[in-house]
């Protein structure tokens, strides 16, 4: 089980290439990375002064305040099916300590001293269930600030404190979706294609993802 | 605004120095509200729906002299009822209730909105609709209970000290309809002097837990942490303001509002830039994993 999900292709994959992404796979990454996107640089226009010229771009003040939860329901369903589709590829595999162990020379691109990964590695695994918990918090939480009008007087005394663990879980995802683009789009060329073509190099799935390539491809090397 | 900005320095063909020249006046305005004097008539409260140009919304009646249970967004001046029992005897405590227009408004702190809410320097606070985005932050932040939502236009509203009568010298709405002179309005100065002759008279009459709540005034106020009022009571028993229809014995803005106005903005703005920097960086140090060149030469 290890090796993780094979994806059925849905196109014709090229000679030498193998399916990363099925289309239900990539739509989801896809509305999610849009939905959350929006989400992002609405909220900093909420959150901060210096960011809040992105409301005048986005649509306007007022409009923004009235789409960011409605937005944020379309990304919380498609966190939710992309857990349905994932969440057997995201349990930990014994290899993925001695992967956390050695994440500095990953980062060092020294990545002969690294276990192999399954579909995805314990880097990707920890994105995922951050992001999980985080949009867990959110959800919480911003549907008491939207709408803290139905809120009885007693309790007014919880809205200071949703606003505080809204913000801060936000930046915590930031902090993780600032990593996870850097490292899709720049450290691992490639990755960008898997998301939207829905396939990769064979050479990128053993480098990347080892155990999975075996996997699929039922060979050694 | 007070006239203050039109007082006169000259006036031609005039004997004799012009009137006011050379006095120093205080800009900053008060509305004193005496709770011992006031008779619950609610002639503020219809003079504040008629100024204001709203239709008088329905009331709710609970067996209590009161309007309805708290402040509406159309209905900005409530008198707070509560009936106290006291040492074999009964007392009916009357509190016009309505924005405190503080020194450190929690309103504004916790606002996201550019201009949704200012702060004039004679300390009235007032909300710009046009600019609000109906997030309701200012609920959050009012310790007083006061902005409230109109689900309709998805705006905030609030008692605006009547800054447009202020401003063109007239006092608030309210205070020009009070019958019992309960209601006083002038320089902050002048209130609180008001405010602690009231009190010495009314300890001399025998009514020792008389008190001026002015919470945070850093010139002498009662408890509380947000830099005074300007909107100020004589309250006949100062020690618990609780019973005066929940009015805060110590009001500050809510620990959670300052940390995330505060120190997590700035952290965010400046872990978030950092964060982009940081990964830049690392790309010039260590650039991308090209797997296929550096695979295709090993074999």
């Amino acid at each position: 089980m290890s090796g993780g999900t094979i994806a059925r292709p849905t196109t014709a994959v090229p000679e030498d290439e193998v399916q990363r992404y099925n289309f239900a796979e990539r739509a989801y990454h896809w509305i999610n990375a849009i939905a959350y996107t929006y989400l992002m640089l609405t909220g900093l226009a909420i959150f901060t002064p210096l960011a809040y010229w992105l409301a005048y771009v986005l649509g306007g003040p007022a409009t923004i305040r009235y789409w960011h939860p409605w937005i944020g329901l379309i990304y919380l369903a498609t966190i939710f099916w992309m857990h349905r589709m994932w969440k057997r590829d995201m349990q930990k595999i014994p290899e993925d300590e001695r992967w956390s162990k050695n994440l500095r020379a990953y980062a060092e691109n020294r990545d002969e001293l690294m276990p192999p990964q399954g579909r995805f590695n314990a880097g990707q695994k920890q994105f995922w269930w951050v992001m999980l918990y985080c949009t867990f918090i959110l959800l919480i939480t911003g549907i008491i600030m939207w709408i803290p009008e139905k809120m009885p007087r007693e309790l007014h005394w919880v809205l200071p404190i949703t606003v505080f663990i809204h913000s801060a879980t936000a930046l915590i995802t930031i902090a993780a979706f600032i990593i996870h683009v850097y490292m899709s789009v720049w450290v691992t060329p490639g990755s960008v294609k898997a998301m939207v073509e829905g396939h990769v190099s064979t050479n990128w799935a053993r480098h990347h993802h080892r155990l999975w390539y075996e996997k699929i491809t039922g060979r050694r090397n | 605004m007070s006239n203050g900005n039109l007082e006169i320095k000259a006036i031609s063909g005039h004997n004799g120095k012009s009137a006011g020249n050379g006095v120093s006046r205080d800009y900053d305005v008060c509305k004193l509200i005496d709770t011992t004097t006031c008779i619950g008539c609610k002639a503020c409260e219809v003079a504040c729906v008629e100024w204001n140009g709203y239709e008088f919304r329905e009331t709710t009646f609970d067996n209590t002299y009161q309007t309805m249970p708290e402040t509406a967004w159309n209905f900005w001046n409530l008198i707070k009822f509560n009936e106290v029992e006291t040492d074999g005897g009964l007392q009916w405590l009357m509190r016009k209730d309505q924005c405190m227009h503080c020194e450190e408004p929690g309103c504004l702190i916790a606002c996201p909105a550019d201009g949704a809410i200012v702060q004039y320097t004679n300390g009235i606070v007032d909300f710009n609709q046009a600019n609000c985005i109906g997030c309701q932050y200012c609920v959050t932040g009012c310790p007083f209970n006061i902005p409230k939502f109109n689900e309709a236009t998805k705006k905030v509203y609030k008692c605006t000290l009547c800054s447009d009568r202020v401003g063109a010298g007239l006092e608030p709405a309210c205070i020009k309809s009070c019958p019992t002179g309960c209601l006083h309005f002038g320089s902050k100065e002048d209130m609180k002097f008001e405010a602690e002759k009231r009190v010495k008279q009314l300890k001399s009459n025998g009514h020792d837990n008389a008190g001026v709540y002015n919470p945070g005034d850093p010139n002498g106020g009662s408890p509380g942490s947000i830099g005074g009022t300007h909107v100020i009571y004589v309250l006949g028993d100062a020690r618990d303001p609780e019973k005066y229809g929940g009015l805060p014995a110590a009001p500050s803005v809510p620990f959670f509002v300052k940390a995330w106005k505060g120190p997590l903005k700035w952290l965010g703005g400046i872990g978030i830039m950092a964060g982009v920097f940081g990964v830049f960086m690392h790309y010039v140090r260590f650039g991308p994993k090209e797997v296929d060149k550096v695979e295709e030469v090993k074999r």
